[in-house]
C-alpha cells in the first residue's frame, strides 16, 4: 500500500526500500550487539541513556563513537573530538567516493545527502553487492531498521551495562563479520583477481597489526593505508576493462549493464 | 557537564557526517580513468578484507573461535550461503565452540 506513495504504475523505489529493510534486518541485530558493549564505554564517559541514543542515532559509527566516547571520558578540548573523529572515520571518504560512482548520473542532490547519512561499513558492504546502479531507498530501507537497532543497543547497554551474558555478546559480536565474508567471498570465487586480493589483505592486515610503527597506527589508519596501497597495486596489476558494460546515449546519461559493483 | 557532552556529541556528529557527505556530493561525473575506476572497484574487497581479518579474532572470547567462524563464514559464503545465513553461522559457530573451549 506504500507503493503508491512513490510511484503509480511500477515501484522500484518500494522494492528498493523493502530489499534494504530485508538485509538491513541481520545488520541490526548485529548491531544491537555491538552497541551493547558501546553503552558500556558510553555510560564510563557519563553518558545517560538519551545522550548515547542521539550519539550513535547521529554518528552510526562504532570505532568513531568508541574514540569520541574516551575523548569525553578525559574531558579533552573539542578540538580533540574533531580529529580523532576525522582520523578514525577517514575510511568513509573511500566508501563515500565509491558509492559516488554507484549512484545514479542524475540523482537529485538530497539523496546524495541521504545516501551519505547512512555510510557506515555495513552499509556499505550491502550496497557493493547491488548490482548495477543504487536505488537510494536500498540504504533508507536498511538504515531505517539498523539505525534505530544501533541506538537502541547503545541506550540498553548504558542502562543495563553489563547484564547480557558474555557468551552471547560474543557469538554476536561476529555476525557483522560474518556479512563482510558474504559480499567478498562469491565474486572473490569468480574473480582470480579479487580472490588474489582478498587473501593478500588478510595477510596484510595480519602483519600490519603486529609490525612496528604500523601495529602503532589506529585500526581506522591501518584501514586506510591499506585499503589505498593495495587497491592501487590491483589496479595497477589487473586493471578492469574501462567502461565495460557503461554506454553513454544523447544526453550523455549512462547505462550501467554490467552485474557488478 | 551534561551540556559539555552534547557539544562533543554534536561536534562528533558534524565531523562524522562531512567525512561521509562531502565525496558523494562533490563528486558527482562517473570517473573515467581507467586506474581510478579499478581502484574504486577493488576498495570495497580490501576494505572488508582487511576489517575482518585478525579483528574477527579479538572480538570473540577466544582467538580460536573467531578463527573457527572466519573458516566457517568463508566456506558458508563460498558455497553460496544468503548475508543472513552466512552472519547465522558464524554467530552459531562461535556459541558452540565457546561452549567447548571456556
Amino acid at each position: 500500500m506504500k507503493d503508491r506513495l512513490y510511484s503509480t504504475t511500477t515501484s522500484p523505489n518500494a522494492r528498493a526500500f523493502r530489499e534494504g529493510i530485508r538485509d538491513g534486518i541481520p545488520i541490526g541485530l548485529g548491531y544491537f550487539a555491538v552497541a551493547f558493549a558501546l553503552g558500556v564505554a558510553a555510560k564510563d564517559a557519563g553518558l545517560n541513556p538519551l545522550q548515547g541514543f542521539f550519539a550513535s542515532i547521529l554518528c552510526l559509527a562504532s570505532a568513531g563513537e568508541y574514540a569520541g566516547f574516551t575523548v569525553i571520558a578525559s574531558s579533552a578540548p573539542l578540538i580533540e573530538m574533531a580529529l580523532i573523529t576525522l582520523v578514525i572515520n577517514a575510511r568513509y571518504l573511500l566508501m563515500s567516493t565509491a558509492i559516488s560512482q554507484k549512484l545514479p548520473s542524475g540523482i537529485h542532490p538530497f539523496h546524495r545527502l541521504g545516501v551519505a547519512y547512512f555510510i557506515t561499513d555495513e552499509i556499505f558492504a550491502i550496497e557493493t553487492r547491488q548490482p548495477g546502479e543504487l536505488n537510494p531507498w536500498y540504504p533508507y530501507g536498511a538504515g531505517f531498521v539498523a539505525a534505530p537497532m544501533w541506538a537502541a543497543g547503545t541506550a540498553i547497554g548504558i542502562m543495563v551495562g553489563n547484564l547480557m551474558p558474555v557468551r552471547l555478546v560474543s557469538a554476536l559480536s561476529v555476525a557483522l563479520f560474518g556479512m563482510f565474508l558474504a559480499v567478498i567471498i562469491p565474486p572473490a570465487r569468480k574473480e582470480k583477481s579479487v580472490l588474489g586480493l582478498v587473501i593478500v589483505s588478510f595477510a596484510a592486515s595480519y602483519a600490519a597489526a603486529r609490525l612496528p610503527y604500523l601495529k602503532g597506527l589506529s585500526a581506522g589508519n591501518r584501514i586506510i593505508l591499506l585499503t589505498v596501497l593495495l587497491s592501487a597495486a590491483a589496479a595497477v596489476l589487473f586493471p578492469r576493462k574501462p567502461e565495460a558494460g557503461v554506454e553513454h546515449d544523447e544526453a550523455g546519461h549512462m547505462r550501467q549493464e554490467e552485474e557488478s559493483l | 557537564m551534561n551540556q559539555s557532552i552534547n557539544l562533543y556529541i554534536l561536534v562528533m556528529f558534524a565531523v562524522t557526517y562531512l567525512v561521509r557527505a562531502l565525496p558523494i556530493t562533490l563528486i558527482r561525473r562517473k570517473i573515467r580513468s581507467p586506474f581510478l575506476q579499478s581502484f574504486l572497484y577493488y576498495v570495497p574487497y580490501v576494505t572488508l578484507a582487511v576489517m575482518t581479518f585478525p579483528a574477527i579474532m579479538e572480538s570473540t572470547q577466544t582467538p580460536v573461535s573467531g578463527l573457527l567462524a572466519l573458516a566457517a563464514g568463508i566456506l558458508a559464503a563460498w558455497f553460496g550461503a544468503s548475508l543472513f545465513q552466512v552472519a547465522s553461522i558464524c554467530c552459531g559457530v562461535v556459541l558452540i565452540a565457546e561452549y567447548f573451549l571456556i
